[in-house]
């Protein structure tokens, strides 16, 4: 559905050249819903203003739904955009119109009779739930709400792609949480396409279906969410993951003394992740009876991923060093996950 | 006050509300477009365009720098020209609306840059072509905003109107001169300021109103 091929953005400031983005090349799918994640500063909200060419790339091709946008003048660009809706972090409604006249609006600007807005308009009031707003001012909607509209207003001209920009960032958990479950219901009804660009990886994993993560204006990995989320590769990439996984070490165990070298009398410090049913070998139970070890289990914690459990697990594992290591090389040829953290006397 | 004194007062009240109305119409006229066409030309804007926005910019300055006195003297011969005379009522309206011009522009153009540039790119986002987003963002978002500067620029009217009218152009300002200051009559003096005063009044609550009714961010 879109296709970007080698897209470059130079920007030259005062200060000198600015490369935001450097030789990106995407694949988005046709019905999927596609995440962006990167820091601020990443590049990431020039690169989807590069899909609707609100930021023209200074090289490369945009492709959307079969159409070359670079390639398009003023005129088809602006047909070209009415195809693919926008909405933004900081909602950008028109706040001298209602929540009517803001769904109204990308009407108008087709050129659209009233009588036909007014057909369209309703129904989009009831698929965001603001039926009984829509007299009502933006200033007089709270920031959920102030979305819904963004979202009504950016499907109001039936686009084939939904580009969201930081769509979540100003809104509380629990109000995020519904934006998403809307747009995954937008998603799976009107098999929109949507790119979501976020620094916030519990919106991708949420919803979206596959991620590529950016840094410093360069794709460093993409992949299927839950790749991605099991088994990240780039620095970044991890501390992405890290950030929503409660698995940080619990204090009980930070206090203890923990060191990388193996003393005599030491237990190992072992993290383990299951992803799918590769949780099937009774790992632990195997550890004890065939290894001669004692596993005291310190954390546990299971999600699902888009309907795939995945599980970690920190445990300490303790016996003589010959039975130790051979315990520990037992796990590393599991299917599991492992990392040893460290030793605990 | 004798009754012939309320009724020039009344003859002079009239003529400074035909000359403030008339020129702030006609600066409004050339005014909001000129402010239009400063705010998209300016960098980053819809239509931006360096050369076009720093000459207008400059012209608007110098007109700008002028006061009114001496620009009234100044342009003598272009007002000849436009209305055939260089003193009355009709005469003071060409260089009231030629000071009155560029002000109205920079407040327009400084009301516009007040849009929130999101919301621009919002329409854009949606294909909005750039007098689209004149005529539906930036005017009607902007509005609450352009009606307090136009009232400004209605009340500065009023004061340039007064000058004007020590130069032959009639109106409360001639009033004052004329009887107040070169008659000694402290009475028409007062009356003359109570009314100017009065008038301001009205025209600020006005604008404040109108300007209150259309600004929809602070409904609650």
């Amino acid at each position: 559905m879109i296709e970007l091929q080698h897209i470059e953005k130079i920007y030259h400031t005062a200060s000198g050249d600015l490369h935001a983005l450097k030789d990106i090349n995407l694949t988005i799918n046709e019905g999927e819903i596609f995440g962006i994640i990167g820091l601020s500063g990443a590049g990431k909200s020039t690169l989807v203003r590069c899909i609707n060419m609100l930021e023209k790339p200074t090289s490369g091709k945009v492709i959307v739904d079969g159409q070359e946008m670079t390639a398009l003048g003023e005129e088809q660009l602006r047909k070209a955009r009415q195809n693919i809706g926008m909405i933004f972090q900081h909602f950008n409604l028109l706040s001298s119109r209602t929540v009517y006249g803001n769904i109204a609006f990308p009407l108008e600007i087709q050129g659209m009779d009233k009588a036909s807005i007014q057909k369209k308009v309703a129904p989009l009031l009831e698929l965001v739930g603001l039926s009984d707003r829509a007299d009502h001012y933006p200033s007089q909607l709270s920031g959920g709400q102030k979305q819904r509209v963004g979202i009504a207003r950016a499907l109001a001209s039936d686009p084939k792609v939904l580009l969201c920009d930081e769509a979540t960032s100003a809104l509380d958990p629990q109000t995020t949480e519904s934006i998403l479950s809307l747009l995954r219901d937008i998603n799976k009804r009107l098999h929109i396409t949507i790119v979501m660009i976020t620094h916030q990886m519990n919106v991708v994993k949420e919803i979206c279906d596959r991620v590529a993560v950016i840094e410093n204006g360069e794709i460093i990995e993409q992949g299927s969410m839950v790749d991605i989320f099991t088994n990240p590769q780039k620095a970044t990439t991890k501390e992405f993951v890290a950030s929503i996984q409660h698995n940080d070490l619990p204090d009980f165990v930070k206090k203890l003394d923990i060191h990388k070298e193996y003393r005599p009398g030491d237990k190992a410090l072992v993290s383990l992740s299951f992803i799918g049913d590769s949780a099937g070998e009774p790992i632990v139970s195997v550890l004890i009876k065939q290894y001669d070890t004692n596993v005291n289990i310190l954390t546990a914690n299971i999600e699902t991923l888009q309907d795939t459990p995945f599980g970690t697990l920190l445990i300490e594992v303790e016996g003589d060093e010959a039975h130790l290591k051979k315990a520990l090389d037992y796990l590393h040829e599991r299917k599991v996950k492992d990392e040893v953290i460290g030793y605990v006397s | 006050m004798s009754p012939n004194m309320i009724h020039l007062l009344i003859k002079a009240l009239g003529e400074t509300l035909y000359m403030v109305a008339l020129s702030a119409a006609i600066a409004s006229l050339f005014g909001i477009p000129l402010g239009v066409i400063l705010t998209i030309t300016g960098k980053g804007h819809i239509k931006e365009n360096a050369a076009l926005h720093k000459t207008l910019g400059s012209i608007v300055n110098a007109l700008r720098s002028v006061p009114f006195i001496i620009l009234m003297v100044a342009i003598i011969p272009l007002t000849r020209l436009i209305v055939g005379s260089s003193i009355g009522t009709t005469a003071a309206i060409v260089p009231l609306t030629i000071s009155c011009t560029p002000f109205i522009s920079r407040i327009i153009e400084s009301s516009l840059l007040e849009v929130d540039p999101g919301v621009i790119e919002a329409a854009q986002s949606m294909g909005a072509s750039p007098m689209q987003i004149i005529w539906k963002v930036l005017l009607p978002e902007a509005m609450h905003s352009i009606v307090l500067g136009i009232t400004l620029a209605v009340i500065s009217l009023i004061g340039s109107s007064a000058m004007a009218g020590a130069l032959g152009g009639g109106g409360l300002g001639d009033l004052a001169i004329r009887y107040g200051y070169q008659r000694f009559q402290a009475d028409t003096m007062v009356a003359t300021v109570i009314v100017l005063i009065v008038l301001v009044q009205v025209v600020q609550t006005i604008g404040n109103r109108i300007s209150a009714k259309l600004n929809k961010t602070k409904i609650k």
